[in-house]
């Protein structure tokens, strides 16, 4: 089997084993990067850096260090800030930036042996849900380059797709890791938030993003999070004190008799046909392996746009603030007086998605519509979290798609970036929950592109998670598949 | 209730954006068609409902913690200060403030 089509845990213990070398490793997927370039998932690769770094991992193995991930290959999403590449966000904003430290995340792989490929491509500050909102270029679905690879963590979906490297990191925030893995049919997961450290990762929306890992196989996933969750109470405030877990350990235990939970609201009017057929298929598939379906209500599902939408921009707007054109970043050339240099420096530096999310978020925190807007949306969070506990009184796991469609054709949305939201809707409740959640390929809908199933959990139940998703793939053969020509 | 080009220009300036005059419209009118889809928000009864900040704090009291205030991290004026658009003798140079 050619080193590409290896998973995780399979080029793991052939680098343990010695069988293939880490800077064999490097080399391989580095040169497929550059084979595929025009599929656009890599805004930056290092050959040096990757090698050194992949050389040191070869002299760990050497010495008999026995870290779970040493030797294997990743790349990041440009929303972790490294050290050693430019730390960008899709943004004209941090062209070139470098970052003087590295994000936890990344620390934690390189702690379990990771060497980094290189950065990937996102939307700008993680706000999309094409990846059309990279300030530099599209990336391309390798199951038919004519179409969005989804987003915002485009790059990191397409560079596992088409097997540009064995696994990404990706960060989610209404949507972002479990969309472009349906999308492009790998597998994701996002963990409850709190679990992963939120130090390093560029942010958006403070109180939702969260990182996860995307890779092919949920054991894959399973190894990974492993090595990225866990406290990190010096840098990051609302990381929680919860241990770091080993998620492989339950992942072959039986389903029989798990409680799945079918919300009534995931298979409304606004499903397409191809997408529910797969999802139907899935869920019959998980009978067959034992576990019993249970109706479940979230009555908040359509509410959970207009409050994502409130609250993610609202954050943003503060978040964004920093880039002002004085300590790092892009300055405008020409301006008057600072007030003017702010404001250019911003025209320059933000593309128009960021610049929509900003003028929302401002609105909604101005004096006189806070209460209105953001309280009032914050207030409706809570609600939606509580119609999830309600649910979980019921069920284990909650199942539906993510999205309501396959992959759409690049520029279909055009100029309208309510199409972009509505298209969420099935991905933004359990982010405002904060609940962790995965997407698995599950079959194929139109133009033969891959539907991916969700898995939602209660908080801090990736373990469940995995081990479902986990089952379902010993029984299935959805992720295995490949796009052609790949 | 929909805004009004003032509202833009408004919000733009409390932003720090400059928009140019066919950006104010365009954001005028897709705002505009955003704000629709939240009036659906703003009629439901949220009365006795705490706002949620921390999504776990759904479960379970999570009290966002506070650091000794003691310094911890060492001098890296230089590192930091790499990618400044202007620095000068580890100063950031922004435009004359005060005449």
């Amino acid at each position: 089997m050619a080193l590409h089509d290896l998973t995780v845990a399979e080029l793991a213990a052939r680098l343990a084993s010695k069988e293939v070398s880490a800077v064999e490793a490097a080399k391989h997927f580095l040169a497929r990067a550059k084979v595929h370039e025009s599929l656009g998932a890599y805004l930056a690769t290092d050959e040096d850096v990757t090698l050194s770094q992949a050389r040191a991992a070869d002299e760990r193995i050497a010495s008999g260090d026995k870290a779970a991930l040493l030797g294997v290959p990743m790349a990041h999403k440009d929303i972790f800030v490294t050290r050693d590449f430019p730390s960008t966000a899709g943004s004209k904003m941090l062209e070139g930036y470098r970052s003087p430290f590295d994000a936890t995340v990344v620390g934690k792989l390189a702690a379990a042996g990771v060497v980094t490929l290189g950065k990937l491509n996102c939307d700008e500050f993680a706000m999309g849900s094409s990846n059309e909102n990279s300030a530099f270029h599209p990336v391309k679905n390798p199951w038919d380059t004519s179409r969005i690879p989804g987003g915002s963590s485009g790059g990191s979906a397409v560079a596992v797709a088409a097997r540009l490297a064995p696994a990404t990191t990706g960060t989610d925030t209404g949507g972002s890791i479990r969309q472009p893995a349906s999308f492009c049919g790998i597998t994701g997961i996002k963990p409850t938030y709190g679990r992963a450290s939120r130090y390093g990762m560029i942010a958006f929306a403070s109180s939702l993003d969260q990182a996860g890992p995307m890779a092919r196989t949920a054991e894959d996933c399973a190894l990974l999070l492993s090595a990225m969750c866990g406290p990190d109470p010096d840098r990051d405030s609302t990381s929680l004190d919860v241990p770091a877990e080993d998620f492989t350990a339950s992942l072959g235990a039986s389903i029989e008799g798990l409680r799945i939970g079918v919300p009534t609201e995931f298979f409304g009017e606004g499903l397409s046909r191809d997408v529910r057929s797969a999802i139907d298929a899935a869920l019959a598939e998980y009978v067959k392996l034992g576990a019993k379906l249970v109706e479940v209500s979230l009555p908040r599902t359509e509410l959970a746009i207009p409050v994502y939408y409130i609250i993610a921009p609202a954050e943003a707007s503060s978040n964004l603030s920093r880039f002002d054109g004085v300590k790092f970043g892009h300055r405008a050339k020409q301006y008057g007086d600072l007030l003017d240099m702010y404001k250019k420096t911003r025209a320059e530096g933000f593309g128009d998605e960021v610049k929509r999310r900003i003028m929302i978020g401002t609105y909604v925190l101005s004096h006189g519509y806070y209460d209105a807007y953001y309280l009032q949306a914050q207030k409706i969070r809570r609600m939606i979290a509580d119609d999830f506990q309600q649910a979980f009184r019921q069920c284990d796991v909650i199942a539906g798609p993510v999205a309501p469609t396959v992959a759409w054709k690049l520029g279909e949305h055009g100029n309208d970036p309510l199409a972009d939201y509505l298209a969420d809707i099935f991905t933004l409740p359990g982010s405002l929950a904060g609940l962790p959640g995965m997407s698995i390929p599950c079959g194929f809908g139109a133009g033969r592109m891959p539907v991916g199933l969700q898995l939602l959990g209660n908080y801090f139940a990736e373990g469940r998670l995995l081990n479902a998703a986990h089952r379902f793939q010993q029984a299935t053969d959805f992720h295995l598949r490949k796009p052609e020509g790949y | 209730m929909a805004l009004t080009p003032q509202d833009i220009a408004r919000i733009a300036n409390l932003a720090r954006l400059e928009l140019n005059p066919s950006e104010s419209e365009r954001m005028l009118t897709q705002i505009n068609g955003f704000f629709d889809i939240v009036e659906k928000m703003r009629a439901v009864d949220t009365s006795g409902v705490e706002p949620l900040s921390h999504p776990v704090a759904a479960i379970q009291d999570v009290a966002l913690r506070l650091r000794e205030d003691v310094a911890s991290e060492p001098d890296n004026r230089e590192a930091n200060q790499r990618s400044a658009p202007a620095v000068e003798r580890g100063l950031f140079l922004v435009p004359k403030v005060i005449e």
